[in-house]
C-alpha cells in the first residue's frame, strides 16, 4: 500500500507547501483498539493530522507518516457539564457540527476549523480568546497516549502529569494521542455579536485593545502591512462575544457554509495584488466602526471561506512568520518589525496582531506567553527568507520567540533558547517518533 | 421516520456517516459486522450523539451465508420489527493482485456480490411477509461500466445493481422500497491509499447524501449527484473507443 512521491506531493504536504519533504510511506490508523504494528515499521514515524501546520513539524522526510484522521468517533458527551471525549483524529469542523446544535462551542479555536483534535493538542493552539481562556490545552481534562512500546498512558493533571505536560504542545513527539477529553463552553446560538473598528496606527491599536479586552472575550486585529510612516500599523480591530438570546437580534436561518474555490496554482500573490487587496479591505470599511451579528464561520474562519487560498502563493510555497514578544519591549519590537516589513517591499496576504494574556499554559513547549503576537506570511523567496533572518534579530532582542506550528526555518540554537524546557521535554520523546522539524533544530 | 434499523457492515465509514443522521430519540440500531469492538465504537459514537437511542451489536461475517436468515430473525426479535435495512459492507482489492487468481476473485465476489444478494433476498422475504419496509444497498458507480483497472469489484457491484433493479420491480406493488445507492469516490478506509483526486468526496457529505436518498425514497441515487452525469458520459463512450482508453 505504498504511495509514490508524485501522489504524496499533493496529499501530504504542509500547509505552506514548504519545505517539500516526502515520507517513504504513509500508514493509516483507523481503530483505536487495534494499535499499529510498530515492530513492522521500517523507519521512524510521525503522527499526522490534517497537515495544517505551515512547515516541517508535520513532515518526516524518508520516514513514515501515521495518518490518524480516520480515528474520528465521539466516545462520550455529557450534556450537563459539556465534557466531550472523542478520538483524536476528529476535526474541529465535525466537533462544531456536533456541539453547536447542542448549545456548546469549542473552548478555544485557531483560525481554521480543518484541524484535528490531536493537532490542536500537539501545538497547544490558541485563538482570539487567549487572554480570557488560555490555550486549547488549558481545557484538556484527560487523554490517552499510546507509546510505541505498546503502553497506553492515561494522562491528566493528576495522572502521568509529566506526560500530560510533555504532550500538550509536544509536537507529536511524545507518543500518539488516541483520544482526548475537554470541557466545552456553552453557547446558546451559533452567532456572535461582532464589532469592527478601524485604527489609524499602532498606538490606536493598543488603546482600543486595552478597552476591548475588558468587555469582549474574542479580539484580533488585521494590519495593513503596506502602510508606512504615520499610517504604520493601521488596520481593523475585530472584537466579539457570544450572541445572547433576548439581547441580540439572532437570525433564524443559518447561512450556507461553502468554501469558494480558489484553485489557481500560479504566483497570484505579488506586490501589486496584495497592495490592492490591503487597500480594498481597509477602505471597504468606510465607517470608523461597524457592528452586527455574525455566524461563527466568518467570525472565526474567514480564510476557510476562501478554499485553497494557500495555493495562490504558487508552487514555491509560502512561510508564515509568527512571533510573540513580552509586553514591556513588545510595542517597540512590533513597530520595528512592521517598519522592516513595509520597507522590504515584500507583500503579505494577511497580517494578524493580537495580545496574549497571562494564563499559564499546560504544556512544556507551549508557544504563547504574556505579550504581543504578530503573524505575517510571505511567498518563499531568497528575499523573504533573508527578511525573516533580520526579523529574528529583532524578536531575539525583544526577548520573544517563534511559533513552531508556523515555522519551517528557525535556527536550532534559537529554538533551544526560546523553549528552555527543551532538555526536560526531550526525555519524553518516543524513541520511534521524530519529525523533520525536530531533526532540523538538532542541527544548527 | 425509520425507527428500527438494521445495518450490515456497520463499521463502514459510510454506514457510520449515514447512521449519524438517523440517530433520533426512540431509534433502535441493530449493528451487524464482523468485529464486536468496532461495532462498540460505532455504538458509543451514536449514543453520544443521541442518548435516547438503543443499540444492539451482532457479530457476523458476510461470508457466513448460513447465518444470514438467523440474522434477520434475531434482529426482528430484538427490535420487535425491522423497518429499514442498510447493507454497506464491501472490500476493494487491488485488481492487479487478484485478477489471475480465481480463488481471490470468488472471494471478492462473495463479499461484494453474492453475500449482498443473499442478504438482500432475506430482507426482501422479511419485508414481504411484513407488508412494508425499505432496503438500501451501497452499490457503486464502479458497477456502471466494466473498466480494465477495476472490473472485478465493478462487475460484482454491477450485478448487485441489476439484482436490486429487478427486486424493486418485483416488490413495487407490495409497497416495499428498494434503494440502490451509488457513491462516487469517497475518502474512507477503503480508498485511503489511493492517490489524491478532485473527484474524492468527504464521507460526511456522502453520508448525508445517502441519508437524504433513503428518506426521500429514491430508486437509484448517485451520491454526490453529479456522478450521474459523469457515469452517463462514461457509459456513452462506444466500446470500440473505450477499450483503448486506459481507465
Ligand atoms: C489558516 C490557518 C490558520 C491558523 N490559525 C491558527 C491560530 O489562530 N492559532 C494557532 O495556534 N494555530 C493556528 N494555525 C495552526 C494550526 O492550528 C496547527 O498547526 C494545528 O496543529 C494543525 O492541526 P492538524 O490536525 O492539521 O495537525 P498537523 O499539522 O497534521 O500536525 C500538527 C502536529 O500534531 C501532531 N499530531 C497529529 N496527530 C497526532 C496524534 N494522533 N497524536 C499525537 N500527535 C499528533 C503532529 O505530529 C504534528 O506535530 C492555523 C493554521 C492555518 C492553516
Ligand atoms: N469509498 C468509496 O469510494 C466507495 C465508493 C462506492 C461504493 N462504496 C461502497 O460503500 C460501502 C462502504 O464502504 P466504505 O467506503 O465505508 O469502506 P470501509 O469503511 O472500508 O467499510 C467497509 C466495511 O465492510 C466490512 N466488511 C468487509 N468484509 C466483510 C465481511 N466479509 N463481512 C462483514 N463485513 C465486511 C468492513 O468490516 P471490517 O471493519 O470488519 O473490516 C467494513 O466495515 C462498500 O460497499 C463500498 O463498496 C464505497
Amino acid at each position: 500500500m505504498s504511495i509514490n512521491k508524485e501522489n504524496l506531493n499533493t496529499e501530504y504536504p504542509s500547509f505552506g507547501n514548504y519545505p517539500k519533504l516526502y515520507p517513504s510511506e504513509v500508514k493509516h490508523w483507523s481503530w483505536r483498539h487495534i494499535p499499529p504494528n510498530f515492530s513492522s515499521f521500517s523507519a521512524k514515524f510521525l503522527p499526522r493530522g490534517f497537515g495544517k501546520s505551515y512547515g516541517d513539524s508535520c513532515l518526516l522526510e524518508g520516514g513514515i507518516l501515521l495518518d490518524t484522521t480516520q480515528m474520528n468517533k465521539i466516545i462520550s458527551f455529557d450534556r450537563e457539564s459539556g465534557i466531550i471525549r472523542a478520538e483524536s483524529g476528529i476535526s474541529f469542523d465535525e466537533l462544531l457540527n456536533f456541539l453547536v446544535p447542542r448549545g456548546y462551542f469549542l473552548p478555544v479555536t485557531p483560525g481554521t476549523k480543518h484541524i484535528s483534535l490531536a493537532g490542536a493538542i500537539a501545538n497547544d493552539v490558541h485563538g482570539k480568546n487567549h487572554f480570557s481562556a488560555g490555550n486549547f490545552g488549558n481545557h484538556i481534562t484527560k487523554f490517552e497516549l499510546l507509546r510505541s512500546d505498546g503502553r497506553r498512558l492515561i494522562c491528566s493533571p493528576e495522572e502521568n502529569k509529566d506526560y500530560f505536560a510533555a504532550t500538550i504542545g509536544g509536537l507529536g513527539l511524545s507518543g500518539i494521542i488516541t483520544w482526548a477529553e475537554f470541557k466545552c463552553r456553552s453557547s446558546p446560538t451559533p452567532y456572535f455579536y461582532v464589532e469592527n473598528i478601524k485604527f489609524r496606527n499602532l498606538d490606536e491599536f493598543f488603546e482600543i485593545n486595552e478597552v476591548s479586552e475588558e468587555s469582549f472575550p474574542y479580539t484580533v486585529a488585521w494590519i495593513d502591512c503596506t502602510a508606512k510612516g504615520k499610517h504604520l500599523g493601521r488596520g481593523i480591530y475585530n472584537r466579539g462575544r457570544h450572541a445572547e438570546v433576548g439581547k441580540d437580534n439572532i437570525p433564524n436561518k443559518s447561512p450556507k457554509d461553502g468554501a469558494k474555490p480558489f484553485p489557481f496554482e500560479i504566483a497570484l500573490i505579488n506586490k501589486a495584488t496584495t497592495k490592492m487587496f490591503n487597500l480594498l479591505w481597509y477602505n471597504k470599511q468606510i465607517r470608523k466602526k461597524t457592528k452586527g451579528i455574525s455566524h461563527y464561520n466568518p467570525f472565526f474562519y474567514p480564510l476557510d471561506g476562501v478554499g485553497g487560498w494557500n495555493k495562490a502563493y504558487g508552487k514555491a510555497g509560502f512561510i508564515q512568520y509568527q512571533f510573540v514578544v513580552p509586553l514591556a519591549s513588545g510595542k517597540e519590537t512590533v513597530r520595528k518589525i512592521l517598519e522592516k516589513i513595509s520597507s522590504s517591499g515584500l507583500s503579505s496576504f494577511l497580517v494578524v496582531l493580537k495580545t496574549f494574556g497571562d494564563i499559564p499554559p499546560s504544556g512544556m513547549l507551549s508557544f504563547p506567553m504574556r505579550g504581543i503576537t504578530l503573524a505575517v506570511d510571505f511567498a518563499v523567496s531568497r528575499n523573504s527568507l533573508a527578511l525573516c533572518r533580520e526579523l529574528d534579530v529583532l524578536v531575539n532582542e525583544g526577548g520573544g520567540r517563534l511559533y513552531v506550528a508556523k515555522d519551517s526555518r528557525m535556527k536550532g540554537a534559537d529554538f533551544r533558547r526560546y523553549y528552555n524546557n527543551y532538555e526536560e521535554f526531550s526525555k519524553y520523546i518516543d524513541p520511534k517518533i521524530t519529525s523533520s522539524f525536530w531533526q532540523r533544530i538538532q542541527e544548527k | 421516520m425509520y425507527k428500527k434499523i438494521l445495518i450490515f457492515g456497520a463499521s463502514s465509514e459510510l454506514a457510520h456517516q449515514t447512521a449519524i443522521h438517523f440517530a433520533a430519540p426512540g431509534v433502535h440500531f441493530f449493528l451487524a459486522g464482523r468485529e464486536v469492538q468496532k461495532l462498540q465504537t460505532i455504538s458509543d459514537d451514536l449514543t453520544a450523539r443521541e442518548a435516547k437511542i438503543k443499540t444492539s451489536i451482532y457479530q457476523i461475517d458476510a461470508l457466513d451465508f448460513d447465518l444470514h436468515q438467523k440474522l434477520f430473525e434475531d434482529a426482528a426479535a430484538v427490535m420487535d420489527e425491522i423497518d429499514l435495512v442498510i447493507i454497506a459492507h464491501g472490500t476493494l482489492a487491488a485488481q492487479e493482485e487478484i485478477q489471475n487468481n480465481i480463488d481471490d476473485i470468488l472471494r471478492e465476489y462473495g463479499i461484494n456480490c453474492t453475500s449482498v444478494i443473499s442478504l438482500s433476498s432475506h430482507a426482501a422475504t422479511y419485508f414481504e411477509n411484513l407488508g412494508r419496509g425499505t432496503l438500501a444497498v451501497l452499490s457503486s458507480v464502479a458497477g456502471d461500466r466494466g473498466r480494465a483497472s477495476n472490473y472485478i469489484y465493478g462487475s460484482a457491484k454491477g450485478a448487485v445493481s441489476l439484482y436490486l433493479q429487478g427486486l424493486r420491480n418485483r416488490l413495487f406493488k407490495s409497497g416495499i422500497k428498494i434503494i440502490t445507492i451509488k457513491p462516487g469516490m469517497v475518502r474512507t478506509k477503503m480508498t485511503a491509499h489511493m492517490a489524491a483526486s478532485p473527484l474524492f468526496s468527504k464521507p460526511e457529505d456522502v453520508g448525508k447524501g445517502i441519508y437524504k436518498a433513503i428518506i426521500s425514497g429514491k430508486d437509484v441515487a448517485y451520491v454526490p449527484g453529479y456522478w450521474k452525469i459523469i457515469m452517463a458520459i462514461i457509459k456513452s463512450i462506444p466500446e470500440s473507443i473505450f477499450k483503448k482508453l486506459s481507465l
